[in-house]
């Protein structure tokens, strides 16, 4: 050029790309390895073992029982809620209005005995979070009214594979448990899947072996 | 942060010469970093990561109980017992009365014991918890059968004579 000497002026511009690339890879990896947090009515700390069975996401009926030994059930699917409540009311007679059925649709959790179902789902969600839920009475091995809930989604889901799910606390005392599978066997359902967390089988066992026959 | 760029008054060559003016291909890419982390934060909040690790556990079940339980022999008949603050007791055959007591790291090496003395045919567990076992206990002595491969074991209720001999021998072991 014409040969005079210029200031050079350092810029301030870092290159950002590197960085937009990083973290869109982290969000990517979020986006895909978690789950939305489901909406859960008492915390559950649940054991761990070493069953390796995936957690079925649909067709899904969850009896949930935390440590004080109050019984919760929930369902996935917002359909088979209408079902189950449009079915309940008329083998429990609760004559629930439209209002209520559409209100129970809505509520993934319920922990209350039949007396109090209607006063519950007169609440809004935000306040359903709020109330004690004195749990779904399973007083004896009759199974109580879990019986009947079992019975109304079992009709509800009629012709398909419905994963009973059990999810209970360390702490859970075994006679509750008992009985909520007593529930489940007076509907001569006899295959349940209890909710735990993975650990590895421990080294050496028949178990650790056959599972490092089966990955070589 | 935008770049400063020289606006091409450098090489002026003549009234008819133009120079191709360079267009920038950077772009601030700022926000963009902001949006991202904004997002990675909102997932990381809003998500469980102990989502997969949730498994579960296919326990079979036996209906008939009385059925189930006279075609074992009881040569091969291991029963565990749980009681109160983790208590894990076993007795091998019928007779109730030489409870063990045992925990449960100890006992998996019953367990497997049991099992390699035992002709496979006849092994079967029988596990009976007692009132005051916990949750816990129920699966990991469940666990235990998964572990050790056990393909035969039932979940029973304990009788009222078992549960009187698991009173006393806890009683024995000094739990309250």
């Amino acid at each position: 050029m014409s040969g005079r000497s210029r200031v050079t002026r350092k810029s301030t511009w870092v290159d950002m790309t590197a960085f937009v690339d990083v973290s869109f890879l982290i969000l990517t990896f979020f986006i895909l390895a978690t789950k939305f947090k489901p909406d859960e009515p008492v915390e559950v700390q649940f054991p761990s073992s070493v069953s390796a069975d995936e957690f079925p996401e649909m067709d899904a009926f969850l009896v949930t029982v935390d440590k004080d030994g109050r019984v919760f059930v929930q369902m996935d699917d917002p359909k088979a809620r209408q079902t189950i409540a449009e079915n309940l009311s008329e083998t429990r007679s609760l004559s629930l209005t439209p209002q209520e059925i559409a209100a129970f649709t809505n509520a993934p959790s319920i922990g209350v005995p039949f007396s109090n179902f209607k006063s519950l789902l007169a609440l809004t969600p935000e306040q359903r979070q709020a109330v004690h839920q004195p749990g779904i009475p399973v007083p004896d091995s009759t199974g109580g009214e879990l019986y009947f809930w079992i019975r109304d989604a079992k009709s509800t889901y009629a012709g398909k594979k419905v994963n009973w799910l059990i999810k209970a606390d360390n702490e859970t005392k075994y006679p509750v448990i008992k009985n909520v599978l007593e529930a489940f066997k007076r509907n001569d359902i006899n295959k349940f899947q209890l909710i735990t967390k993975y650990q590895d089988a421990p080294v050496g066992t028949a178990l650790w072996q056959t599972r490092q026959g089966g990955t070589k | 942060m935008a770049q400063i760029e020289d606006s091409g008054d450098g090489g002026k060559k003549g009234p008819g010469v133009k120079k191709a003016k360079r267009q920038s291909t950077l772009v601030d890419m700022t926000p963009m970093v902001d949006l991202g982390f904004l997002l990675i934060t909102f997932f990381i909040f809003s998500t469980t990561m102990s989502q997969p690790t949730t498994m579960s556990l296919i326990m079979p079940k036996d209906t008939e109980k009385e059925e189930e339980q006279s075609k074992v022999k009881a040569s091969g008949a291991f029963t565990i017992l749980m009681g109160k603050d983790d208590g894990v007791y076993f007795y091998e055959g019928e007779e109730a009365s030489e409870l063990q007591a045992s925990d449960y790291k100890k006992i998996r090496d019953e367990i497997i014991r049991k099992k390699k003395s035992t002709d496979p045919k006849d092994f079967v567990v029988v596990i009976k918890p007692n009132d005051e076992a916990n949750y816990r206990n129920m699966v990991a002595i469940l666990d235990e059968m998964t572990i050790n491969e056990v393909k035969k074991f039932a979940l029973v209720n304990i009788s009222p004579q078992e549960n009187e001999i698991l009173k006393t021998t806890e009683a024995a072991n000094g739990i309250q």
